[in-house]
């Protein structure tokens, strides 16, 4: 496992320190995972939710969403009606 | 009787005897939270001045012959349950600012109850974790000794009805973050079906497996929060469109004949032994007023925490992708938005967290998604079909809730894997989706609570809870204290 590869793909800045004790613990932990190859599934289903429900649609009717106000009201930057970041395009 | 100690149902009647005001009771929790909290740390953020204006427009209402199921009655709320205008952190530095423009579903519904919300307690970040000792904020204590965990994740929740520093509270239960903690700290709490509560409003860790459920003094006020909290909810797209029964009238009913499960998978070598006997005392117990115990297997139990672990922390990376410093939350100054994203999501995560999050990407990316995550979908078949069979013979499972009493602060913190394996009796009903509720049924010779965990089958929380009231009718351990 690349770890930098990994941290790059999360969008994490870790540290050297972070990267020895992550490598060590998700190998340790990787290897426990193995144990689940003892079980052959080839003919089993997937399970990704418990429940039988599927696409669980409404009317398309048109509601009150939150307000502009609001949903910027937690953001660590902003302008005008809408939220700042740092530069994109050099 | 100390008013903090009330449950529920006690406090109701006091309140609507009129022997008691609702101001006099948020003011006695406020005093118990003056004693106790700094020895506990329960709490993430109190809402005193908001409870204690809300305590006297109750005390106004109630004059006025308004009748409601919650009428002053003080609750805490996990941290990770969205709070309209209240902070909601997860116990999170990328959260710490954060305060919620909407209310969730559950604390919606409790406040047209007339709840009065006391604050809002301390998780492991995000709800990853099994001792409440990863939280930004501080490790919260287990009130029965405080050197130990409360377990987690809603530990602060599990601590604070414990300690008499709410009347009860809501917690969220992932792999058994409501269950393991209300063992560790003597209390009941109630893991609902996946899909019977609204998660609107319940900030995302894994959303396959994630519930919210009540963590309580006993099990009448787990069955009467059950019934405010329970419900279809068209925010919510996982939500089950079916009707709920009123759990309170199911208590009280007989439960001869009743078919026990115990799963042989659930008593294993090297367990401690005081939990094994207190356990297999409590089934007798029910043997003696009219159940019927039958050994059963759970054979695929031995892959839940593997299967768990993935799941969860794919759910988990998938779901914290969110945190970017751009809508809401910290954010660190990076020199353009990648290096803004890569150092808000440093600093902002714990170690924990972050833990989880580079090992559910790793089971996501190219290359790896079938060997991991596709291997443990297929796996979580098994494990639910485990339980369908089981249930085709028995109408509840007994288990332990937890392998031993509350361990050490500190003693596991170094080794993510044998935290993990903490979960071990709870982590399978999450993946089955299944509801179960632990109860205390006994003490070890440190004097820490052991729970007793009841699982039952799809949407059937009543027998469940009209089995849990039964033995604790028969018992006194949900009435000591611990001394604070």
């Amino acid at each position: 496992m690349k770890i930098e590869h990994i941290a790059m793909l999360a969008r994490l800045e870790l540290t050297e320190e972070e990267n020895r004790l992550f490598s060590k613990q998700i190998d340790n932990i990787l290897k426990y995972i193995e144990k689940l190859n003892e079980i052959d599934t080839m003919d089993i289903e997937p399970t990704s939710h418990v429940l039988s429900m599927k696409n669980v649609f409404r009317e398309d009717n048109v509601v009150q969403s939150l307000p502009k106000d609001m949903a910027l009201q937690n953001a660590p930057d902003k302008t005008d009606n809408f939220y700042r970041v740092p530069k994109i395009i050099e | 009787m100390k008013l903090y100690n009330l449950t529920i149902s006690k406090a109701r009647e006091a309140i609507s005897k009129g022997e008691v005001s609702p101001s006099e009771l948020v003011n006695a929790i406020f005093k118990r939270i003056e004693d106790v909290e700094e020895k506990i740390k329960a709490y993430v953020t109190l809402t005193k001045v908001r409870a204690i204006e809300e305590a006297k427009q109750r005390g106004i209402d109630i004059k006025k012959g308004i009748k409601k199921e919650l009428a002053g009655i003080p609750l805490a709320i996990k941290d990770n349950i969205c709070t309209e205008g209240v902070r909601t952190t997860c116990s999170s530095r990328i959260l710490e600012n954060f305060i919620p423009p909407y209310e969730s579903t559950v604390t919606r519904r409790l406040k047209e109850e007339g709840y009065i919300l006391i604050g809002k307690t301390n998780l492991d970040e995000f709800a990853m974790g099994s001792s409440t000792e990863n939280s930004a904020f501080g490790a919260t204590k287990n009130p029965w000794d405080i050197s130990r965990i409360p377990g987690g994740s809603s530990g602060g929740s599990a601590s604070a009805v414990a300690s008499g520093e709410c009347i009860a509270a809501l917690g969220s239960d992932t792999g058994g973050s409501i269950r393991q903690p209300a063992a560790l700290c003597g209390v009941v709490g109630l893991k609902p079906t996946y899909g019977s509560v609204s998660r609107y409003g319940l900030v995302a860790f894994a959303s396959s497996l994630d519930q919210i459920g009540p963590i309580t003094k006993d099990v009448r006020d787990s069955a009467i929060l059950l019934n405010i909290i329970s419900g279809h909810d068209p925010l919510d797209s996982t939500s089950a469109p079916i009707s709920v029964p009123d759990f309170e009238s199911v208590l009280g009913k007989d439960i001869k004949g009743i078919k026990i499960g115990i799963p042989k998978e659930y008593f294993i070598e090297g367990m401690d032994k005081e939990v094994e006997s207190s356990v297999m005392n409590a089934v007798k117990r029910l043997e003696d007023i009219g159940a019927i115990p039958v050994n059963i297997t759970l054979p695929h139990t031995d892959y839940a925490v593997a299967t768990y672990y993935i799941l969860a922390s794919s759910e988990a990376s998938s779901n914290l992708a969110r945190y970017d410093g751009v809508k809401y939350g910290f954010r660190a100054e990076g020199k353009d938005l990648m290096d803004m994203y890569m150092k808000t999501r440093a600093k902002g995560f714990g170690t924990e967290v972050k833990r989880r999050i580079m090992l559910g990407t790793y089971a996501l990316s190219a290359g790896y998604y079938e060997a991991y995550y596709g291997k443990a979908q297929h796996v979580r078949t098994l494990i639910k079909r485990d339980f369908e069979k089981v249930f085709e013979t028995v109408d509840i499972i007994i288990t332990p809730t937890t392998p031993t009493p509350a361990f050490k602060i500190g003693e596991k913190v170094d080794d993510p894997l044998q935290m993990y394996l903490s979960d071990i009796f709870t982590i399978s009903v999450n993946l089955a989706g299944i509801p179960a509720i632990s109860i205390p049924c006994g003490f070890s010779s440190q004097n820490l609570p052991i729970g007793m965990q009841i699982i039952g089958r799809h949407f059937n929380e009543e027998t469940i809870l009209k089995v849990a009231y039964a033995y604790e009718q028969s018992t006194e351990w949900h009435l000591r204290k611990p001394d604070l």
